[in-house]
């Protein structure tokens, strides 16, 4: 059952359309990822189902309640991580989630207990009441996923939810991420255009130009692409492709001396290429096609993981700027 | 008023006294302007001016002063709205299940109880500058510095809202601001002043509450201070506070 249905949806900002006639469906309890380069319409689509905007044209229903029409019902639904950081800095990680279950109408008896478990299970229960301002920006962005959580929502938006952290925040970021919809039975949505970050989704739509160009299982885009490449280097590269041929019927060719076939499922493939071949084999390794590779081959052009925009520097700016004129 | 609405203005009412009492400075510094304006300018121009029927100069602007902490304070608590825009926090408030009214509402308490302590700090300076103030004066003066407050505090959401970044700050400021403290009676009496200048003081909330202010800190000298009558006053505040409250949660509601 779809969780998240959008049917031809557009939205127009003046003549041009950011989002230009999208449909997909999203699996109840599954990790639906959005995935395109800056300014494909990830966020406006994102906000549209958040229903912080209206569409121009077109469906989009969370648990069967229209986001036009319905949205205090979608709101009630839904916890949203976006790509800026929405923390108030002043205030303690604990405070900053109790404000929130304010704001989602918690039952009383339930705020503390759920805080604490999200503040758990971000690992970041030892610094409730520490000031946000003293965290890091992977800590930040925990403390905002376990916000989005504390209300149980039946969807969760992220939205580049990894942007700007480094490497080590964003993989232990994707350890809670991935364990949510098992844990707590929520449905993600998650945009990125970090490619191997979306690995972990079990569907996802390439969008490029406000048009969804793909979609399906990351196995079934990487398909796309042709499969698996396997590269052999043999003590006798001419004969090694003779009996693969005989053997297996799979075409091999040799290239600066190690032989490459391409195999549906290569992983699969190698205890027999290795059983046919013997010991003339010296090494094999495995190419696996990449989502970068089926966004390349869809659009012509890479998704380049482009630097941390300044954004946060000039915030912080201007936040002192602030201060010295408050006074 | 469903309970979600009524728990969305306790806690952003909450949040912003929390911070309000961390950040100690902010209440130094706010009531700074203030303090500068009454005794250096009010006491030096005290030398100067003289207005009728014995009431010294700084006696005579200290209503205005309290109605220009006010001022100050509703209008910049307000104002934090557009750091919450431009640093995210607003998002938060946006995606919640909450009602848009409740938000404003709640921002326009938040105002209110910011600036009802500055001013009541204020209030208490009276036997200083040699005012006598009974207990029912000042729970009048306190009263309707509550309510004057909420209208400012309104006010200040209202301009808000047709900002997205602070760098509007100045604009308003010195265009919205400051035109509206001279405007006010705060220095001198309204009905001094030429007829085109006299517009504006009619339409600025501010004028009325400052009457009021100037009621009930000088009862006995209503000749020299008062400009329309007290019920006058109070209407015009809570209508425009009304107003305000409306059209804010209006704009806010609107979705691009």
């Amino acid at each position: 059952m779809s969780i998240i249905t959008v049917e031809n949806l557009t939205k127009k900002f003046g003549p041009i359309a950011a989002v230009d006639g999208i449909s997909f469906g999203v699996e109840k309890g599954s990790i639906f990822g959005f995935l395109g380069p800056n300014g494909a319409g990830k966020t406006t689509t994102i906000n549209i189902l958040c229903t912080l905007l209206s569409l121009t044209s077109g469906k989009a229903l969370i648990d069967g309640h229209d986001c036009m029409k319905e949205s205090s019902e979608v709101r009630k639904k839904i916890g949203i991580v976006f790509q800026d950081n929405t923390l108030d800095k002043e205030l303690t990680a604990y405070e900053n989630l109790l404000f929130h279950s304010y704001l989602y109408n918690v039952p009383k008896n339930d705020r503390k207990p759920r805080i604490e478990d999200a503040l758990n299970f971000v690992g970041l229960y030892e610094r409730s009441n520490e000031p946000v301002k003293r965290f890091s920006g992977g800590m930040k962005r925990r403390l905002e996923v376990a916000r989005s959580i504390v209300h149980q929502p039946k969807v969760l938006f992220l939205d580049e939810p990894t942007l700007g952290l480094d490497p080590q925040s964003r993989t232990s970021l994707w350890e809670f991420i991935s364990k949510l919809p098992e844990k707590h039975g929520v449905t993600i949505f998650m945009t990125t255009h970090y490619m191997e970050e979306a690995e972990i989704c079990n569907k996802i739509a390439i969008i490029d130009k406000g048009k969804i160009i793909a979609q399906g299982s990351p196995e079934d885009l990487k398909k796309m692409v042709g499969g698996d490449v396997i590269y052999l280097k043999t003590k006798d590269n001419r004969k090694a492709i003779k009996d693969i041929k005989e053997a297996l019927n799979l075409d091999a060719e040799e290239q600066d001396g190690e032989i490459y076939l391409s195999a549906a499922r290569g992983d699969a493939c190698i205890p027999t290429l290795i059983q046919t071949l013997a010991d003339m084999v010296i090494s094999v390794r495995l190419q696996r096609p990449t989502l970068n590779d089926v966004f390349l081959k869809l659009t012509g052009k890479a998704i380049r993981p482009e630097a941390v925009s300044g954004g946060n520097e000039i915030k912080e700016a201007i936040r002192s700027y602030r201060r010295k004129f408050d006074k | 008023m469903i309970r979600s609405d009524f728990n969305a203005i306790y806690v952003i009412v909450a949040r912003e006294l929390i911070k309000f009492v961390r950040e100690k400075g902010r209440l130094i510094s706010t009531l700074a302007r203030p303090l500068v304006w009454l005794f250096l300018v009010g006491g030096g121009m005290s030398k100067m001016v003289s207005p009728d029927m014995g009431v010294p100069y700084i006696q005579f602007i200290f209503p205005g002063i309290i109605g220009m902490t006010i001022l100050f304070s509703s209008i910049f608590s307000s104002i934090s709205i557009i750091w919450d825009k431009e640093f995210g926090f607003m998002k938060e408030m946006l995606a919640a299940p909450v009602s848009r009214f409740s938000i404003v509402v709640g921002k326009a308490l938040s105002g209110t109880a910011v600036s009802t302590i500055q001013a009541l700090v204020i209030l208490l300076l009276f036997p200083v500058i040699g005012l006598k103030l009974g207990i029912i004066q000042i729970l009048f003066i306190l009263c309707i510095s509550i309510i004057l407050s909420f209208c400012l505090s309104a006010l200040g959401i209202l301009i808000a809202t047709f900002y997205e970044n602070f760098e509007s700050f100045s604009v308003i400021m010195n265009f919205i601001v400051m035109p509206m403290f001279f405007l006010s009676g705060a220095m001198y009496p309204v009905r001094l002043l030429p007829p085109v200048l006299g517009i504006f003081t009619r339409i600025n909330p501010l004028t009325y509450g400052i009457d009021a202010l100037k009621y009930m800190v000088l009862p006995e000298k209503k000749l020299l201070t008062q400009d329309f009558p007290l019920g006058l006053d109070i209407s015009v505040i809570a209508v425009t506070s009304v107003i305000f409250v409306v059209i804010a949660a209006n704009v806010f509601e609107r979705r691009k």
